[in-house]
């Protein structure tokens, strides 16, 4: 037990207490023996935390290992590579990591405005009932299954998008991201140039992503100490000036650690991005253009059709993917624990 | 010495209204969107290269914000302009966030009722319905048993594990406890293809060599367990200090607190950390995906051949170009949202309040038994019972229980 006090020992300071002959052997212990439903408890919730520990750890580890075949074939070469054959021996995830940082940029782009709004709408505007409804709305969103963001893509916003796909790249093809052409270089305009992209996807995966990072920016928010908002007031302030100085400042830890969450999010999705997509193994500059891939798509089209092998080397991208949104989990977590906001939450 | 500036030459400035608003605000806000409206309808098509819906509602969006800063420009200063252009800008990103989000679940509801007033929908398999029959023959209910028992057994997994593992983490302590809950926000970020794709390869490559619905629910518990960790611990943190403080107090041990006070306590949080986690569990499609097998016929033994869930099953109709089968997949496709909502609407219900604060119902009765124990203790408090008894039964109004309770 954590809180053991060491007692002196009785010797030592024997209190000259003639007055209490009993007490004057033995000292009574300050901490009693754990009884036998506490060390039940005890060794029962050890080994529920153990096992979690376990299962966690299976799946790493097991993942490191089963990789380490494919990952030692391809070398360096693994991240290098576009191309996906593990049948022949050539085989990186290139264009599908490519694909995969395209997709969650395009996410956040939509993303973080529109969840920055909608935080600062319920902390700061909202009053209420609004509010409550506003937050449960939130919540309630964060669990709608992947697979009916898929539907709404591929069913609605794929035929309703292309022609706003279309008119980005006719006014901004200058922009080299935004430029949608063939192989010669000539711009492309029929509409089925543009579906299936990368910006459809995004698109998506940006909305799916809103509630979390909503939620947490709207957490750091709520906690803007109360003196410094009333001072902000009381200095003439309108309510965007205190945002701006108060609420913004001290909710900065909030709003970059909600963005790489949803980063984190973003760059896992599968479902919704499968469905869209039409995958490619080249890396494809071109957001708006048909043709885009994903590193959790690739295994969802892949893992079937594998070999022993060719299970490894997905194996080995599933953990690249594993490796990158762990780093990037981390360190959105500890911004947040690290900031001002985060300091009193945790 | 300190130096007080006297206030008496220093002009005062107008009183900011922060909140509120005034009947010319409202007039204003009318009537910029009236003419942004007016303005776009009347530009657009010249002006702008845009074309379609999307363009005339963004041009008309534009002007409002235009118009909508010119009209309070004229009563207020560049602060006040500030101000207000961005209350609506918030609130417009709240409107397009919250419109978009109703509109994916509305649509999919919407679509969905081609399918769902066929009441062999939710009775029959697809076992006998190929892809070109009518909505009137076949259905998902393999799907719904399939979803079912794939959710339970991950629940009977994830709800033991899970709660006792948040308990170390609270009332055990140590540096091992670290060690789990940093261990278990790592997996909360574990992909969830990256999960399917472990058991794939560990239980069904490696042991079973089948898809199964017990593969699927691993892939699910693998999913659900932080997520019903992380719920549970921060219900267990919210309970307050000094109940557990009275129980040891009192002299219970450590496991009779944790079962006579923590747990009780925090119980409709930790039934709102399950739910929450039970939905989030409905809904993954892609760990089943490669677990679980697509199969269109009823199979209740999990250990033995594919099984199908909800997600699944929408993900499979709608891989189809048959009319007939994408009306199943929005179908399909409701259910699940349907099951989602009320799994929500159940823990809302139950985990809408904090620890420890309870309901106008519960409150009568805790003031009841405290009421009988103080009748039992003490011979004034027998007497104080009788006065009390006494008078609620001339008034039924019962301000005095609770006075005399507390």
């Amino acid at each position: 037990m954590s809180r053991t006090i060491n007692a002196p020992s009785p010797a030592r300071t024997a209190p000259h207490t003639e007055a209490f002959p009993l007490e004057k052997e033995r000292r009574r212990a300050l901490v009693s023996k754990p009884s036998v439903s506490d060390s039940v408890f005890r060794s029962v919730a050890f080994t529920a935390g153990g096992i979690t520990v376990a299962i966690m750890l299976a799946v790493g580890v097991f993942l490191s290992i089963r990789a380490s075949n494919a990952l030692g074939v391809a070398g360096f070469s693994f991240l290098t590579e576009q191309d996906w054959s593990p049948e022949s021996r050539v085989f990186g995830i290139a264009s599908v990591l490519f694909g995969t940082v395209t997709i969650a940029l395009i996410a956040l782009v939509v993303a973080v405005p529109l969840a920055l709004g909608t935080a600062l709408l319920i902390s700061e505007v909202a009053q209420g009932r609004l509010r409550s409804t506003l937050v449960t709305l939130v919540d309630l969103m964060a669990a709608v299954p992947s697979v009916v963001f898929g539907l709404w893509g591929v069913f609605f916003l794929q035929a309703n998008v292309v022609p706003v796909a279309s008119w980005i790249s006719t006014y901004f093809g200058w922009i080299p991201f935004f430029r949608v052409s063939n192989a010669t270089g000539g711009a492309l305009t029929e509409s089925s140039a543009f579906t299936s992209s990368a910006f459809i996807a995004g698109l998506v995966v940006g909305l799916m992503v809103v509630p979390t990072t909503t939620s947490v920016m709207r957490e750091a928010f709520s906690q803007a100490p109360i003196g410094e908002r009333e001072a902000a007031f009381a200095l003439g302030s309108t309510r965007w000036g205190m945002i701006r100085s108060v609420v913004l400042p001290f909710g900065r830890g909030g709003i970059i650690g909600g963005t790489m969450l949803g980063l984190g999010r973003a760059l896992g999705e599968t479902i919704a991005v499968y469905m869209i997509i039409s995958p490619i193994f080249t890396i494809n500059w071109q957001v708006l253009k048909t043709g885009s891939n994903s590193v959790s798509a690739l295994i969802a089209l892949r893992y079937g059709e594998s070999s022993e092998f060719g299970l490894s080397a997905l194996m080995a991208a599933g953990l690249v993917l594993f490796l990158v949104t762990l780093v990037i989990n981390f360190t959105a977590s500890s911004i947040v624990a690290r900031s001002r906001s985060g300091a009193e939450s945790s | 010495m300190t130096f007080i500036p006297s206030p008496d030459g220093a002009p005062i400035g107008p009183r900011r209204r922060v909140r509120g608003a005034r009947v010319d605000d409202r007039f204003n806000l009318l009537g910029a969107a009236a003419a942004g409206l007016a303005l776009s309808t009347l530009i657009f098509g010249w002006v702008t290269p845009l074309s379609g819906g999307l363009g005339w509602a963004l041009v008309a969006f534009l002007a409002f914000i235009g118009f909508y800063a010119l009209l309070v420009s004229i009563t207020s200063d560049f602060q006040d302009v500030k101000d207000r252009v961005m209350a609506v800008l918030l609130t417009s990103a709240g409107v397009v966030l919250f419109g978009a989000l109703v509109f994916v679940v509305a649509f999919t509801l919407v679509r969905g009722q081609e399918a769902l007033p066929h009441l062999n929908f939710f009775t029959q398999s697809m076992e006998k319905a190929g892809p070109l029959d009518g909505l009137e023959m076949g259905g998902i209910a393999h799907a719904i048993l399939g979803t079912l028992m794939q959710i339970g057994m991950a629940l009977v997994i994830t709800v033991p594990l899970g709660i006792l593992t948040a308990l170390f983490l609270n009332e055990v302590g140590g540096r091992f406890a670290r060690f789990v809950r940093t261990i278990s926000d790592a997996m909360t970020a574990l992909p969830s293809i990256v999960a399917g794709l472990f058991v794939y390869s560990a239980i069904i490559v490696l042991i079973t060599h089948q898809r199964s619905g017990f593969a699927a629910s691993m892939a699910i518990t693998v999913m659900m367990l932080p997520i019903v960790i992380r719920a549970s611990d921060i219900v267990l943190r919210l309970v307050a200090g000094n109940l557990r403080e009275a129980a040891y107090a009192l002299g219970s041990t450590r496991w009779r607190t944790i079962w006579h006070v923590v747990l009780p306590t925090a119980r409709p949080g930790l039934a709102t950390a399950v739910i929450l986690g039970t939905a989030r569990g409905i809904g993954e499609t892609s760990p089943v995906l490669l677990t679980s097998g697509v199969t269109a016929v009823v199979n209740t033994n999990p250990f033995e051949g594919p099984m199908i869930s909800l997600p699944l099953q929408v993900f499979d109709f709608v891989k189809s170009p048959e009319p007939n089968m994408i009306a199943r997949g929005f179908g399909t496709a409701a259910v699940l949202i349907l099951l989602v909502l009320t799994l929500f609407a159940i823990a809302r219900l139950i985990g809408g309040r904090a620890p420890g604060d309870l309901t106008v119902r519960q409150q009568q009765r805790v003031v009841a038994a405290s009421l009988r124990d103080l009748h039992r203790i003490t011979i004034q408090g027998d007497r104080r019972f009788e006065l009390i008894s006494a008078e609620k039964t001339t008034t039924p109004d019962t301000n005095d229980t609770k006075e005399s309770s507390s």
